[in-house]
């Protein structure tokens, strides 16, 4: 028998714990803008100036650097932090916490950038152009696994569909031309993903294990034959593609900062933006979406109204496979222009990160794309600036970010309901 | 039914032993294992050139030349694994110990590789069992590297049955951390330790990067590297100086033994497995899925620690940045093979270290890539996940009962 006293009581503690789950965040937003105030800005002279600047070679109109204060601009920063926090403890910010994180996340790193560069100049603006296209393998792998996690299939194989990608691009590329190439990484890609869905749908072999086994596959066939053949120097010319060459968007890229940053680059950074557009139409604004995301979200139901649940999981899977071909291509006819080793680094495991952090959303797969690029480009400026404290250090934010996001600390993120889980027919 | 029965009646010898040949789940492992090979084989012949050469004069010399490809393949990955059996046997008619230790090195340097693979394959067969997929061994192999060296250099002043069981220790507490944090986050927010360990996985590469890089490092070197341990956190070496082989090889198997116990003797040993097999009941029944999780993992971790711990102690005595080992990606593979047995994974380390120490000799004689062992297990794998195919196959007859598989929870199980 409950009374109303224990109704109230329950009330209350369930009221204390989700305002638990609302203050955390707030608080830690506060520390860092503590951090930010007590630790950095201490170290600076008062009349130090941090010089960002702006200008690419070619862009025509020429805007001046950005030339502040550096304790201003970290007063700034921390003041920032300590708003967001102080609105997060009162109001909370619901939904878009993600988000906030991540913005979080940003500004202590912008906060180190004006703190290390102080008295020097730093190029924002570079720098923001290498996040974008550092952004472009994991943004397309996180597509990848959107396609196949919303129709219910686990693909930790982006990573093997990526290398394999990268190969055939680099291999077919040389000897066909870099349109082949692409194509071939698609096909590569595609061949992939139906061995994942072959084994996945028809066999009902664990995902995770059927990619586990992809990845091992791919990253050993691709050493394999790279060590047999293009090492040989009589064999140079099968492994020298050359790459795609920037293409600047008229007008768009005449704009001044933004115009560098997001339309001064190659096919893939484009393909890149196209894909997430097409995604995000596809998968929420048409009835080939809806019929896509009722697979993974609840099969049986699709199922009675006539949904072909396995076509679809099969057609996801290679569709995944494609897309993850796709992005494998940038490492070698995006970026350097041939195959090396191991080239994608992992990065098909980050794109599976990048994926939950933007909640199996392509725009939110887009924004933790441009987290962990960002991150990246770090790692080359960081070397140059002879930052005082370890660019390592720097370099485990977007890991821990992703951590603390993903910890849900915000509330949990969701994937597909049916995610992982294998189809059977009931039969009657 | 008469009818089942009179043909159950009429079983012979043959079909009853055919029978259970079929279903017994160690004719699908050699078989995978065999198959393995075979594709792997086929792989070197369509990828040698002289093979099609052979070919175009006749088709009889290109099965020769085929054959004679993958022969010296697998013979000298077998001898760099195993060692020259017309060598051993010289040596040991000779009486000669330096010539029988000799011959015997490339089997003992085969162990020394085996060693990690036993601790990393028993931990991330016991994550499994628990229903949690440790993708961070490789991560919790560094940090346990590490904090054992750590502990290596700084104790000064103890004696060697003091000081390497505390830089063990040391190692398995890092390591046990490690994966104690993807545990504690599963199960207070239900982050999936797929994605958190590998996120940790970095966080361990950048940081023990760091730490070598400046805090640890030794400073009479010129690249970044740790100081050596002391002499009394060395384990102990069997042989004279070229051969490494370490007392480690026997820690891992007690541990191995160690885990089959907990698992499969203990009560808490069956709440991980059935924590691992369905969360759901266990909770029903009263057990605290919180705790066996958290712990599963944190010991997990702990166990790949004293891979790195082992490494550290008892082969290199220090550490450098170049640091991908790939012990840890290597061991879920293995874990698999052993179908999450602590007592197979001694077999599967074996077979995967033999592979590994073999795979360098061969290289070098026939020319074939060390990275050809990576397609075998993967074509290992693909069979043993999906035993129909091999069914198919060898037409062996289909199971009755159905297969137990390895599972995990994917991303979006719910707690």
């Amino acid at each position: 028998m409950e009374t109303p006293m224990q109704n109230e009581k329950i009330k209350i503690i369930l009221n204390y714990l989700s305002n638990y789950r609302q203050h955390i965040p707030g608080v830690f937003f506060i520390l860092v803008a503590l951090f930010i105030k007590l630790v950095l800005t201490k170290s600076i002279e008062p009349e130090a100036l941090t010089t960002f600047s702006t200008n690419i070679n070619h862009t025509a109109i020429q805007i001046p650097n950005w030339v502040f204060n550096t304790r201003f601009a970290l007063d700034l920063i921390a003041g920032l932090c300590a708003g967001l926090g102080l609105y997060q403890i009162i109001r909370g910010f619901k939904k878009g916490i993600s988000s906030i994180i991540g913005a979080i996340g940003g500004l202590v790193v912008l906060g180190f950038l004006v703190w290390g560069a102080s008295g020097t100049s730093i190029s924002f603006t570079g720098m923001l152009a290498v996040m974008v296209i550092r952004s472009v393998p994991i943004t397309i792998g996180a597509l990848a696994g959107i396609l196949s996690e919303r129709a219910g299939i686990v693909n930790i194989a982006i990573e093997g569909m990526m290398i394999a990608g990268a190969f055939a691009g680099a291999v077919i590329g040389s000897i066909l031309g870099l349109w082949a190439g692409i194509l071939a990484a698609i096909l590569i890609g595609a061949l992939l993903g139906l061995v994942h869905a072959v084994l996945s749908i028809k066999y009902k072999v664990d995902q995770i294990i059927s990619g586990t086994m992809i990845n091992i596959f791919s990253t050993g066939l691709t050493s394999y034959l790279f060590i047999k053949f293009l090492q040989d120097s009589q064999n140079q010319w099968l492994n020298e593609s050359g790459f795609f060459k920037p293409y600047a968007i008229p007008l768009l890229s005449k704009i001044p900062v933004i115009g560098p940053i997001f339309f001064d680059h190659n096919l893939f950074i484009y393909a890149m933006y196209f894909l997430v557009i097409l995604l995000s139409i596809a998968l929420f604004k048409t009835k080939w979406g809806l019929r896509h995301r009722s697979v993974g979200e609840h099969p049986k139901a699709a199922d009675t109204l006539g949904v072909n649940v396995f076509r679809t999981r099969y057609l996801a899977c290679v569709l995944s496979g494609m897309v993850a071909g796709f992005g494998g291509a940038y490492f070698s006819l995006g970026s350097v222009g041939r195959f090396e080793q191991t080239m994608t680094a992992g990065r098909g495991f980050i794109a599976l990160a990048a994926m939950i952090f933007g909640n199996w959303n392509p725009l939110g797969a887009l924004q933790a794309g441009m987290l962990f690029g960002f991150a990246e480009s770090l790692t080359t400026k960081l070397s140059l600036l002879q930052f005082p404290i370890p660019a390592e250090v720097l370099l485990m934010l977007p890991y821990i970010i992703t951590m603390v996001v993903l910890a849900g600390v915000v509330g949990r993120s969701r994937g597909p309901a049916a995610d992982g889980i294998p189809y059977e027919k009931e039969s009657l | 039914m008469k009818n089942k029965k009179n043909s159950d009646d009429k079983r012979n010898f043959i079909s009853i032993f055919y029978e259970e040949l079929s279903n017994s789940s160690l004719t699908i492992i050699i078989l995978s294992i065999i198959s393995g090979f075979i594709m792997g084989g086929i792989l070197v012949i369509l990828t040698s050139p002289e093979v099609y050469k052979a070919f175009g004069t006749s088709f009889l010399s290109g099965i020769s030349t085929s054959w004679k490809i993958v022969a010296n393949t697998y013979s000298s990955l077998f001898l760099g694994a195993l060692g020259d059996p017309a060598k051993i046997g010289a040596a040991i008619q000779s009486g000669d110990s330096a010539l029988i230790q000799k011959a015997f090195t490339p089997f003992l340097e085969s162990l020394v590789v085996t060693t990690p693979y036993l601790f990393t394959g028993v931990a991330v067969a016991l994550g499994f069992r628990a229903g949690l997929f440790n993708i961070g061994a490789e991560g919790q192999v560094l940090v346990g590297a590490i904090a054992a060296g750590w502990a290596g250099w700084t104790f000064t002043g103890l004696s060697p049955w003091i000081h390497v069981p505390l830089a063990m220790l040391v190692g398995a507490l890092a390591g046990g951390l490690w994966g104690f944090v993807p545990g504690f986050l599963k199960v207070r927010t239900g982050a999936h330790e797929v994605i958190t360990t590998i996120m940790m996985n970095y966080v361990a590469y950048y940081l023990i990067y760091y730490l070598i890089s400046s805090p640890l490092r030794d400073p009479n070197e010129v690249t970044p590297k740790t100081p050596w341990i002391l002499d009394s956190a060395h384990l102990y070496r069997f042989f004279p100086e070229p051969i490494r082989f370490h007392l480690g090889f026997f820690i891992a198997i007690a541990v191995a033994i160690l885990v089959w116990f907990i698992l499969f003797k203990t009560t808490w040993g069956f709440e991980i497995r059935s924590v691992g097999l369905n969360p759901n009941a266990s909770k029903y029944a009263g057990m605290n899925i919180t705790l066996v999780t958290v712990a599963a993992m944190a010991l997990s971790g702990a166990i790949a620690g004293m891979a790195g711990a082992s490494e550290i102690l008892g082969v290199t005595w220090r550490q450098s940045q170049a640091l991908a080992s790939g012990y840890g990606f290597d061991s879920i593979a293995l874990a698999l093979l052993a179908q999450n047995h602590p007592l197979g994974v001694i077999l599967t380390a074996l077979l995967f270290g033999l592979l590994r120490s073999g795979s360098r000799v061969m290289q070098l004689r026939a020319g074939t890539p060390i990275y050809i062992i990576n397609i075998l297990q993967s074509f290992i794998i693909l069979f043993i996940a999906a035993p129909a195919i091999i069914r198919t196959i060898y037409r062996l007859k289909k199971q009755s009962v159905k297969e137990v598989s390895t599972s995990t929870i994917s991303f979006s199980a719910k707690k």
